[in-house]
């Protein structure tokens, strides 16, 4: 399997990148949600997991608006007595990566087109069924959104993205 | 009790008498009973009052009266989401509470049981912080970090959910004094570069403005404003919360800006080459229309909260610190430009648009306010309602000294004032406490008449009754076609009647020459709460008037002879 390549800086004012570092407690993810929802903000995906040291997590938050907002959502999300820092990654030097899972019904005729795309892709079958395929795939967003429209004529019965996770290169914090 | 493991509750109780606590306002019920058994034994001081919103306006009244934190006690479901209106009016304004709900036991969570409401999930957006006890252990370190959290940097009111099992349990944690909270960070100083940025700025303007609101207060920046106004040679002015952290009496000071301010102060807001908000944060009320807003003045603005940098306007200069240190750091390097012409220019304003009011035709509710300015010498701590009577109030009670003047001012909350008074009174039992309230306002809390009689607290109650909801009729009268709707407060009770049914002195004002005479009266009351009812006259208007969203610059000054334009604001 190829490794994922990292991804495209984010443009200035379309997806943007948000890192969270929060105590790992109950309510942390409803004041977090509490804070984007007030104006407005749809978060398109939200990953918490766990960190180095187990009583913080970690939220990485991927959403769509304009800066001018996104900026005064992470003041306020920094304000938040359970959030240790907030940053905004949006055209940092970053490794971003996801993962998809897509379902699709798969006759024979179309399966040599499908694992084609998918060996090209790098995406591995993880269930091989008499009508339908499942695949992994992943590495950067926008490689999943390419991947994603080529097997879209063939019919995806379901798709599930994990939301993209981030890490900052070299020593600078997350 | 040596030797026995304390409950939950007492655990608490004891962690409120280590923070200090005297008072605690608060209303019974079920899933409460173990902390107010807790409260028997204690030194501190319960409060029983009437309705839930009393108790958290009463906290919050002694909280702003002192810098101290009040505390609430409430039981769970219906009366801990009574505290939401209390919550909300004290966070919008900075002030810091403590609000101890009871809860159902931790098993009956989220199993609609009697009296069990998600107390923590409703109060998520009124709150700066808040706890849901789930071990008894915790019950310390919470505590602790509540107190903490409420009163520094920018305070604000923390809740507490308490469930019955916790406080009925062993609780045998010992107190905490250290504080670990990696995400909570209370400013200080600001940057030295951003201090000589200012120094520098405030230096080339040739008409600076000093605009001051509550952070000034809470920070107790009152007399650095001062210093360096004279120093600058600058005028101040200031919101409605801002009022009193700098003396409105003093040469400088042109009093209050904003929708209700002084023609004069909103002149030289207008004008000012240089606005330098300090601890204030450009609420609508403020600036009207933003875009319009010192369009060509630079801005600077100092903040203890960095998220209200930038929020509505975009400053050239933040400086993030506590009002008082900021200015302290910036005073020694102010060197002040010629700002000679413009105080002549703020000193002919002011003479040119003095507040005023007809002294004849009927009582006017402005006349009231002005004799109890004079007759309580400006000494006294006014508490005002919402609504045209806070406004007066704003207007003709000059504020001259800090913590003397208490309002709510972000959320607006009608039923504030007269709990707050009580509250005010306790936390200053040496002071003269007026509360300055409504018609409409007071009889959203007036049960705690009852509160206030039987603690025999004895702060004032000045009614200005118009038998109307006298803002609204006022802007429907002037935007809307004089078309009244639901603002006619047909069925009011005579307050009189109504105080002297608590046993409570009252008096009423039907005409000027009654004022000075009836108010003497109320303030001459020993050992209680006294209540003034000025019968105003129906229809009276509050000027000067910026109409909500409109540029500064479109103040209506004088009633005015033609029908206006709905405002484009909300509210």
């Amino acid at each position: 399997m190829a490794a994922p390549e990292p991804s495209a800086r984010a443009g200035a004012d379309d997806v943007h990148a948000i890192s969270l570092y929060v105590n790992n407690k109950p309510g942390v993810l409803v004041r977090v949600a509490l804070v984007f929802a007030r104006r407005g903000y749809n978060i398109e995906s939200l990953v918490v997991s766990a960190t180095a040291e187990g009583s913080f997590s970690r939220m990485t938050i991927t959403c769509r608006g304009d800066r001018g907002t996104l900026e005064q959502i992470i003041k306020q999300l920094a304000k938040l007595v359970d959030v240790v820092h907030a940053i905004d990654h949006t055209g940092d030097d970053a490794y971003e990566t996801e993962i998809a899972l897509v379902k699709l019904r798969a006759g024979l005729s179309e399966r040599t087109q499908i694992l084609q795309i998918a060996e090209n892709f790098g995406a591995k079958v993880t269930d091989y069924g008499q009508e339908s395929l499942m695949l992994r795939v992943y590495g950067a967003s926008d490689k999943l959104d390419a991947f994603i429209a080529l097997l879209r004529p063939y019919g995806l019965r379901e798709l599930v993205r994990s939301g993209k996770i981030l890490m900052v290169r070299g020593l600078s914090e997350t | 009790m040596a030797g026995r493991i304390p409950t939950g509750a007492e655990k608490l109780v004891q962690c409120l008498e280590h923070e200090g606590v005297e008072y605690v306002f608060g209303l019974s019920g079920g899933a409460a009973i173990p902390i107010f058994d807790a409260l028997v034994d204690s030194k501190i001081k319960l409060i029983l009052v009437r309705h839930e919103q009393g108790a958290t306006h009463m906290a919050d009244g002694f909280a702003r009266a002192t810098g101290r934190p009040g505390v609430v006690l409430v039981t769970s479901g219906p009366g801990a989401t009574n505290t939401v209106t209390g919550l909300l009016t004290a966070l919008m304004d900075s002030s810091p509470m403590i609000v101890i709900t009871g809860q159902t036991n931790s098993t009956n969570l989220g199993k609609d049981a009697f009296q069990e409401a998600d107390v923590t999930g409703i109060t998520y957006p009124v709150v700066k912080h808040s706890y849901l006890i789930k071990r008894s252990e915790d019950i310390p370190r919470v505590m602790r970090e509540a107190f903490h959290i409420a009163t520094t940097g920018r305070p604000g009111p923390v809740l507490i959910d308490v469930p019955k099992d916790i406080s009925s349990g062993p609780c045998d944690a010992p107190f905490v004094d250290a504080i670990d909270l990696p995400g909570y960070r209370v400013p200080g100083r600001a940057a030295r570069a951003g201090i000589e940025t200012a120094a520098r700025l405030l230096g080339q303007a040739e008409r600076p403005l000093l605009y001051v609101g509550h952070g000034a207060v809470i920070s107790d920046a009152g007399k650095a404003v001062v210093q360096l106004a004279e120093k600058l040679r600058a005028p101040i002015v200031n919101t409605l919360l801002g009022k009193g952290a700098a003396d409105e009496t003093h040469p400088l000071h042109l009093g209050m800006m904003g929708m209700h301010g002084t023609a004069y102060a909103n002149k030289a807001v207008i004008h000012c080459d240089l606005i330098m908000a300090i601890g204030a944060r450009w609420d609508d009320r403020v600036t009207g229309k933003v875009d319009e807003f010192c369009a060509r003045a630079r801005k600077i603005h100092v903040d203890i909260d960095p998220s209200e940098f930038n929020k509505v306007i975009r400053p050239d200069l933040c400086l993030e610190g506590d009002a008082r240190l900021v200015l302290e750091d910036l005073i020694p390097l102010v060197e002040p430009g010629d700002t000679a012409a413009w105080l002549k220019q703020c000193a002919a304003w002011r003479r040119q648009y003095p507040l005023k009011y007809a002294k004849k035709g009927g009582l006017r509710a402005q006349q009231v306010l002005d004799r109890l300015h004079h007759i309580t010498e400006g000494k006294a701590v006014i508490t005002a309602d919402v609504g045209q009577h806070q406004m007066w109030a704003a207007q003709f009670c000059k504020t001259t000294a800090n913590r003397h003047w208490i309002t709510s001012g972000g959320a607006g909350t009608m039923g504030f004032g007269w709990p707050a008074a009580i509250g005010a009174k306790f936390a200053r039992p040496e002071a003269e406490v007026w509360a300055v309230v409504g018609d409409g306002g007071f009889q959203m809390t007036m049960a705690e008449l009852a509160t206030a009689a039987v603690h025999k607290v004895a702060a004032r109650c000045l009614i200005i009754n118009n038998n109307y909801l006298g803002m609204v009729r006022q802007w429907q009268e002037l935007f809307y076609e004089n078309r009244l709707s639901g603002v006619d407060l047909e069925g009011n009770p005579d307050f009189v009647k109504l105080a002297e049914a608590y046993g409570i002195a009252a008096f009423r004002i039907r005409r000027p020459a009654d004022i000075d005479r009836k108010l003497k009266a109320a303030r001459a009351v020993k050992g209680g709460p006294a209540v003034v009812v000025a019968e105003v006259m129906k229809e009276d208007n509050v000027f000067p008037m910026i109409p909500a969203g409109a540029p500064v610059s479109h103040m209506i000054i004088d009633p005015p002879k033609r029908r206006l334009e709905k405002p484009v604001g909300s509210t």
